[in-house]
């Protein structure tokens, strides 16, 4: 897989398959067996304790249900970032916490703990906090899940533009086909952790791989069976003749 | 075979018991290789202090006094027997600074503050948070662990200091105030009987070593819960039973090593 500069890539996959393994590797909790992954020219496997943190400070991630710190206000989490890996003054974090929470349409929330926000406020101001550092790499694992349509519609909006004014990179792992094909440039589908097809969204709507085309239009059986494998029904229910 | 089943059984338990503790051990000394930055903010242990100590302080001055009561009526009973309720206070004060104090003020430690500190890191675990500290290169033990870690050791001492002080009270309270035991003699033996350095500080070296034990158990089982609800209850539970039952056995070993043939 290759992730250009600038792009915005959606991994998608069934349940299992390794989406959230790939975004591990590639955020180097954990070591690959064979192969390897490189972000910016380095290979992630091979770096050490400080090379790995200096390279995750160039990059943000978003988790599947936000992983605020659920002790620290809003503005605390977005000024995180800030105050761990920079020398910057408190006035001007607090310009710049303001600005990243403006960009999510949440400035007003800054006083508020994270238990106090929707589950789509909490998201936005997880991405806030995700590009807090100005990332080049930003990597979003499910961040459709739960949501109402609008917040859907708002969250889908604000990775494609976080993006662009970051000239940043983003990979968005997801089940939410629809949202995601509006918003990215290129869709890898991984199956048993392989790739099993790629391609534009145009060209993932018309693909008529049948796996493809089960997922993009949602259909109950094909190559992945309704049933999970098991022994003959009539055998199970002890039925004779 | 069962028997065969059986000894496989302890075996893997063994094992597993081992390295669990191998891997407690490593927990426990990267959080002191990591403290150094946990003393630099020192507003992150001020602020555990207050979670771990300051709301552990009710539990403590109320269980405190009851237990100081309860030694002031039970000890009045058996002195007198021997025509000795004037050695009220030493036989009270004794033993709370060098037994129940440590001890009861421990136990009810890991109950409060340590299972609070399992739940806490535990769902830190399971709603990613830790990850998401990881993934923003900033070291979880450095800056969760730690300044809990020293937060707990620091707390357990000054409680155990305000249990028996409270507990003192509570004995002066029955033993002076309600069954009339004389006061002079009671605050005199007190002072004649108890020695700074051999109850006092062996006291308060028990409570730091009860401080140390109950946070990195406490600390090791949220950090290690597995990401589940059941994963954090039973990383709660274990918490409470593996520190009481630690306390209780380094409290024979410590007393056996400060006071014997005293």
């Amino acid at each position: 897989m290759v992730f250009p500069k600038g792009k915005l890539i959606a991994i998608m996959g069934l349940s299992g398959c390794g989406k959230t393994t790939l975004l591990r590797h590639i955020g180097g909790a954990l070591k690959p067996t064979k192969g390897c992954v490189k972000v910016g020219g380095q290979v992630v496997h091979e770096l050490d304790q400080d090379g790995l943190y200096a390279m995750r400070r160039k990059m943000g991630m978003l988790f599947q249900f936000g992983a605020l710190f659920t002790d620290m206000s809003v503005y605390d989490n977005v000024a995180f970032q800030m105050r761990e890996h920079t020398d910057l003054p408190e006035e001007i974090i607090h310009d710049l916490v303001l600005m990243k929470l403006h960009a999510v349409g949440l400035r007003g929330t800054h006083h508020l703990m994270p238990s106090e926000l929707s589950g789509g406020m909490a998201r936005r101001v997880a991405l806030a906090r995700t590009v807090a550092l100005d990332p080049m790499l930003i990597m979003y694992d499910e961040p459709f899940a739960g949501l109402d349509p609008i917040s859907m519609t708002v969250v889908g909006d604000l990775i494609r533009s976080l993006n662009d004014a970051l000239g940043a990179t983003s990979i968005i792992v997801t089940h939410d086909i629809q949202e995601s094909l509006k918003i990215v440039d290129y869709v890898y589908f991984m199956a048993n952790g392989v790739i099993d097809a790629e391609g534009t969204p145009d060209e993932i709507r018309a693909a008529d791989k049948e796996f493809v085309h089960q997922f993009v239009h949602g259909e109950m059986d094909g190559p992945v069976p309704f049933h999970y494998p098991g022994g003959e029904y009539r055998q199970d229910l002890d039925l004779k003749g | 075979m069962p028997a065969v089943k059986a000894i496989k059984g302890i075996g893997h338990r063994t094992v597993n018991a081992v390295w669990r503790i191998g891997v407690a051990t490593r927990f426990f000394l990267l959080t002191l290789t990591h403290s150094g930055s946990g003393f630099r903010r020192f507003h992150l242990i001020v602020k555990e202090l207050f979670s771990t100590g300051v709301m552990s302080l009710i539990i403590i001055i109320v269980a405190g006094l009851f237990v100081g009561m309860v030694l002031g009526l039970q000890g009045y009973e058996t002195l007198k027997r021997y025509g000795s309720e004037s050695a009220l206070g030493s036989m009270v004060a004794l033993s709370l600074v060098r037994e129940l104090g440590p001890v009861v003020a421990a136990l009810l430690f890991a109950s409060r503050a340590g299972s609070a500190m399992t739940a806490e890191i535990g769902l830190m675990r399971a709603t990613e948070q830790i990850s998401a500290m990881e993934m923003m290169a900033v070291n979880p033990i450095a800056r969760i662990v730690a300044p809990r870690f020293w937060a707990g050791v620091i707390s357990m001492p000054l409680l155990a200091a305000m249990f028996s002080a409270v507990g003192v009270f509570g004995g002066y309270l029955v033993g002076v105030v309600q069954i009339g035991v004389d006061e002079g003699s009671f605050w005199s033996q007190m002072q004649a009987a108890v020695d700074f350095r051999e109850d006092i500080l062996n006291g308060v070296l028990k409570s730091f070593v009860f401080g140390i034990v109950v946070t990195v158990i406490a600390l090791f089982e949220g950090y290690d819960a597995p990401p589940t609800a059941e994963g954090v209850s039973g990383a709660t539970t274990r918490t409470v039973v593996t520190s009481s039952l630690a306390i209780l056995m380094l409290d024979f070993v410590l007393t056996a090593i400060m006071f014997r043939g005293n």
